[in-house]
């Protein structure tokens, strides 16, 4: 039955969120972003809400049921409060989502119950590569088979906390097949080398390096799903919505600031408010901000409810694609909504902008 | 409730058999209807007026049982605690008959605006006296609104035509012009139906003096002066209605004759069905845009090429790019419209999102069918294929029940929390 209402232990969480992404997120973000970092108390403080914690069974120590709505929800509040923090907070679930998803038996006994406990366990995921023609289908890091075990080769970019990570989880194309596959490797494995942190236009608390694979072995038993294929279009479909909802939150951070500023700010003896030319601007912002989170609702609701896998593919893709647009469209607005003042960092808006061209390249840096 | 995007089962189903009419009653005569203006869909309105008819007469029941229980409304008891689905029902019939064809939708004999004002506002005596008609018979019948005049378009409050009251007879003199009547025609001339007219009985008095009256068909003094020659929905009847010194009964106003300074209980009540029909709209819109985006996915696929949801931006070709962007445009607002139609279903105050449906979808339909007309070159602008009339058809979506433009003032009030004199 049609419903628009999040259930009440939902609403709980949002509101929980809500608190964190308001009092610690918020009044930080532009010192994180100045400082490109976001510091460790802040982290812990988000990690207690218990976010990926909830998504892992009670029997791997966690204490929920996976919710691809409730992660939307989670990630749109969280992204209100501050872009990169989130990122930062919930990049291990880069690493625990796809083990939930796709491990093996023995995958999910060893490593989830890592990913339960009260402090954030250092693990991420490594999928992006540099240059301009990145397709997750077809990755220029390879893997191939060898003996017993699995060795690969290549760079990727932007890997978010990679150092000082415990575990990547690394995807690479088959250098046969072309499938694309997952392998857990650790820190201290040959041939990996973590050669530079990222320097990017924005999200710039957090910490995201370039990887590089030359030759590193991985154990058979160290593949996700065993080295047999992965669905990972479903994963790329989650990465899709993780997109949409923290593209969301970044919107609705930039449509609320301009609404005050623009009720406040006087010019000709009358707030800016009041001239249409501001107006429907703003209200342009609203309606896209709703559209793009009915999206990302809608699709997170199609894998909730177990839909068919070309569907909910369809229904991830385009919420992403229309996050891509409409989060540019609405924090333009809201920096020409603050016309000069928009300008300078002081006001939040221009970080806004920035967080946002980046979501077309975050495929990989969030999941819901 | 969790958040749930689920139609249910029984909707879907009534959905695909309004489909199937749609197929072989709508899409059969729609060109041959928009070649030839002011010609009536004589099949599709014998189809619908037997099932019409029985509708109306079912909610009439109900109805005039609601008033006689002291306003205790049974639908709601009845669903056992779970929301309605009227409004929901409704949004899929009127996007499904829109995907055959507006124009003709529109002459869906009925008592269309007219019915939901005298729903809103009207005496159970009202209800009775004017809504009977629509729910008996062999002969189909319309109902329709007056409100747009020669010099009062977005704004209603400028209206100029007056309502006079004749103490001796007891009668409203009506005085005045409509114009952009949709079914003008057909409710005074092909039917003995009714228009809803809009007059002032106070012009200083601004919108607190605006009332509704119900003028019926054979009133002395109402004539149709005109039906207007469109860019879209051809099948659909624009009438200009003329009253020059039109009498009708004194009981024919809906709601209060007093002029109030504030709240207007007449203009409220009325005005509050856009709540309702502005979803309503903006399902028409979404049928028609469907219609627009399946037709050159269809073709697309005919000549080899399919639309991919999982390539990223740089290895898809242009057409891909806007076959995607026409097709996430159309579900943004088709969920913008199920949540605004979600609330109506549940009660909840409305307007801020029945505008924000309005304006996405208006506007979506627009770009969505003028792109599928570019996309498919020579087929598209061709007049043997329905492509160019799907885009002729759509653009009114964004016109009536409030143009794009005044839709979204109404959302910019509402987000700034600022009155229509904070912000003209």
């Amino acid at each position: 039955m049609l419903d628009f209402t999040p259930t009440e232990e939902q609403q709980m969480l949002v509101d929980a969120i809500k608190r964190y992404a308001t009092n610690d997120l918020q009044p930080n973000a532009h010192k994180m972003d100045e400082n490109s970092e976001v510091p460790e108390a802040i982290i812990q403080k988000g990690w207690e809400i218990g976010l990926i914690p909830a998504s892992i069974p009670e029997e791997l120590g966690g204490f929920g049921e996976y919710s691809a709505i409730t992660n939307v929800l989670a990630l749109e509040e969280l992204a209100y409060g501050d872009l990169a923090s989130t990122l930062k907070l919930m990049a291990p679930s880069l690493f625990a989502y796809p083990i939930l998803f796709n491990g093996t038996d023995d995958q999910r006994a060893r490593f989830l119950p890592l990913l339960a406990e009260e402090k954030p366990y250092p693990a991420t995921a490594a999928l992006n590569e540099p240059g301009i023609s990145f397709d997750p289908f077809a990755q220029q890091t390879t893997v191939a088979r060898e003996d017993d075990c699995f060795v690969l080769n290549g760079v990727k970019a932007n890997v978010p906390n990679a150092e000082g990570a415990e575990w990547l989880l690394v995807y690479a194309s088959d250098s046969e097949t072309g499938q694309v596959g997952g392998y857990l490797v650790q820190n201290n494995a040959e041939g990996l080398e973590i050669t530079r942190r990222e320097k990017m236009m924005g999200i710039q608390g957090l910490a995201a390096y370039q990887v590089q694979l030359s030759n590193v072995r991985v154990g058979a038993d160290l593949a996700l799903n065993g080295g047999d294929p992965i669905d990972f279009q479903r994963l790329i479909d989650h990465m899709n919505i993780g997109v949409a909802a923290v593209g969301t939150g970044v919107m609705r951070a930039s449509y609320e600031y301009a609404i005050e500023y623009a009720k406040d700010r006087v010019q000709f003896g009358q707030p800016i408010a009041t001239k249409q030319a501001i107006a429907f601007m703003l209200a342009e912002c609203a309606i896209e901000v709703d559209s793009t989170r009915l999206l990302a609702w809608e699709a997170a609701w199609h894998i909730d409810e177990g839909k068919p896998a070309a569907e909910i593919t369809k229904a991830a893709y385009l919420a992403r694609e229309y996050a891509n647009k409409a989060s540019l469209q609405v924090t333009d607005s809201g920096v020409q909504v603050l016309g000069g003042h928009g300008f300078i960092r002081e006001h939040p808006v221009e970080r806004y902008l920035r967080n946002a061209r980046g979501l077309p390249v975050f495929t990989g840096l969030t999941m819901a | 409730m969790p958040i749930s995007f689920e139609i249910p089962e029984p909707i879907q189903q009534q959905k695909q058999m309004v489909n199937f009419v749609a197929e072989s009653t709508m899409r059969t005569v729609s060109r041959q209807l928009d070649e030839n203006e002011h010609e009536l869909p004589n099949e599709f309105i014998q189809t619908m007026w037997p099932i019409m008819r029985d509708q109306q007469a079912a909610t009439l029941k109900k109805q005039l049982e609601k008033a006689g229980n002291g306003g205790d409304d049974q639908d709601k008891k009845k669903s056992n605690g779970k929301p309605r689905t009227t409004y929901l029902r409704l949004t899929e019939m009127v996007e499904e008959l829109s995907w055959g064809d507006v124009g003709i939708y529109l002459c869906i004999p009925s008592p269309q605006l007219a019915g939901s004002a005298i729903e809103a506002v009207g005496t159970p005596e009202q209800k009775e006296r004017f809504l009977r008609r629509f729910a008996e018979g062999d002969k189909p019948v319309w109902g329709a609104m007056a409100m747009t005049e020669p010099g009062a378009g977005s704004d209603t409050s400028a209206i100029q035509t007056t309502a006079v009251l004749d103490e001796e007879t007891n009668e409203w003199i009506l005085n005045g012009e409509k114009i952009f009547c949709t079914s003008g025609q057909l409710a005074l001339e092909e039917s003995n139906g009714l228009v809803i007219v809009w007059a002032t009985v106070d012009r200083s008095a601004g919108r607190a003096g605006m009332k509704p009256f119900v003028v019926e068909a054979n009133t002395p003094g109402v004539s149709v002066t005109k039906s207007e020659i469109k860019h879209g929905i051809r099948a659909s009847n624009t009438s200009s209605i003329v009253f020059d010194n039109a009498r009708i009964p004194y009981d024919n106003i809906l709601g209060s004759p007093e002029v109030k300074q504030k709240g207007s209980a007449g203009f409220k009540g009325a005005m509050a069905t856009f709540d309702a029909s502005r979803p309503l709209v903006a399902a028409s819109a979404l049928g028609v845009g469907r219609a627009a985006l399946g037709f050159v996915k269809e073709k697309l696929a005919e000549a080899g090429i399919e639309i991919p949801y999982n390539l990223p931006y740089h290895k898809l070709t242009a057409i891909q790019r806007d076959v995607l962007e026409m097709e996430a445009q159309l579900k943004a607002a088709r969920l913008l419209t199920l949540r605004a139609i979600a609330m109506l279903d549940r009660g909840q105050h409305n307007s801020l999102e029945a505008s924000m449906c309005k304006v996405k979808a208006g506007k979506s339909v627009t770009v969505v069918t003028q792109k599928a007309v570019e996309i498919l070159g020579q087929m598209g602008y061709s007049r043997e294929w329905l492509v160019e009339k799907w885009m002729r058809d759509g653009k009114i979506n964004d016109i009536y029940e409030g143009t794009g433009q005044i839709n979204l003032l109404i959302v910019a009030r509402r987000i700034l929390n600022y009155s229509s004199k904070d912000l003209r």
